[in-house]
C-alpha cells in the first residue's frame, strides 16, 4: 500500500466528510454567527484539503493558495464580526 | 521513514479535523461549538502542513508551512474571540447547562448609558 493510495482512501474520505458535517451545520445554524464560524471551519478544512492534494500530486505551489486562504478566512470572520456588531449598536 | 511520519501525521490532522466538525455538529450551544472548533482545526491543519513540509525536503516549502502555521495560530484565537464578543453583545443564548457566566452583568449595564449617549448627540 502506497502513501498515495493510503490519501486517497483514508485521508480524503475523512476530509470530505467532516466538509459534509459542517455544510449541515451551515444550513441548519439557528444563529448567523452559527454561521460564521461554519464558513470558517470550512475554509479551514479547505486548507487541510489543498495541502493534501498537494502532497498527494507532489506540487508545492499549491500552498501558496491555501496561504491566501487562511488570509481570506481570517479577513471574513472579522468583517462579519465587525459588522454585526455595528448592526446591533443602530 | 518519511512515508511512515507522513502518514500517521496526516491520520492525526485528519481526525483532529473531523472531530472539529463532529463538535460543531453536535455541541448543543454557540460558545460550545465555537470553543471546540478552534483549536481542533487549529491542530489538524498543523499537522497536515508538517506533513507537506517532510514530503517535500525543501527549503522554500518548509518555509512556506512554517509561514501557513504561524499564521493560523497567530490569527485563529483573535478571529474567535472577536465572534465571542460579538455573540455575547448580540444576546446569543447559553445552554442551560452553563454553570458559571462571567461576563454577567458587565455589558446589560453599558448599553443603556450608550443609548442615552447616542440621543444627547442626536
Amino acid at each position: 500500500m502506497t502513501l498515495n493510495t493510503y490519501f486517497d482512501y483514508v485521508i480524503f474520505p475523512i476530509l470530505i466528510i467532516s466538509v459534509i458535517l459542517i455544510m449541515i451545520r451551515l444550513f441548519k445554524g439557528p444563529q448567523v454567527v452559527d454561521r460564521v464560524i461554519a464558513l470558517d471551519l470550512i475554509i479551514t478544512t479547505g486548507i487541510a484539503l489543498i495541502t493534501a492534494y498537494s502532497i498527494r500530486s507532489m506540487e508545492s505551489v499549491l500552498l501558496d493558495v491555501a496561504m491566501i486562504f487562511a488570509l481570506i478566512a481570517f479577513l471574513g470572520t472579522i468583517a462579519f464580526s465587525f459588522y454585526l456588531d455595528k448592526q446591533i449598536k443602530k | 521513514m518519511t512515508d511512515l511520519l507522513t502518514a500517521v501525521f496526516s491520520t492525526i490532522g485528519a481526525l483532529a479535523i473531523f472531530f472539529a466538525s463532529i463538535g460543531i455538529l453536535r455541541m448543543p450551544d454557540f460558545y460550545l461549538r465555537l470553543s471546540v472548533t478552534v483549536k481542533a482545526s487549529t491542530l489538524g491543519v498543523g499537522l497536515l502542513l508538517i506533513c507537506a513540509a517532510f514530503t517535500f525536503s525543501d527549503v522554500s516549502v518548509t518555509t512556506k508551512a512554517m509561514a501557513i502555521i504561524f499564521f493560523l495560530i497567530l490569527t485563529a484565537p483573535v478571529a474567535a474571540h472577536m465572534i465571542g464578543k460579538t455573540a455575547y453583545h448580540t444576546g446569543v443564548a447559553i445552554w442551560k447547562g452553563t454553570i458559571i457566566d462571567e461576563l454577567k452583568g458587565f455589558y446589560d449595564e453599558k448599553e443603556p448609558e450608550s443609548e442615552e449617549k447616542d440621543k444627547i448627540k442626536d
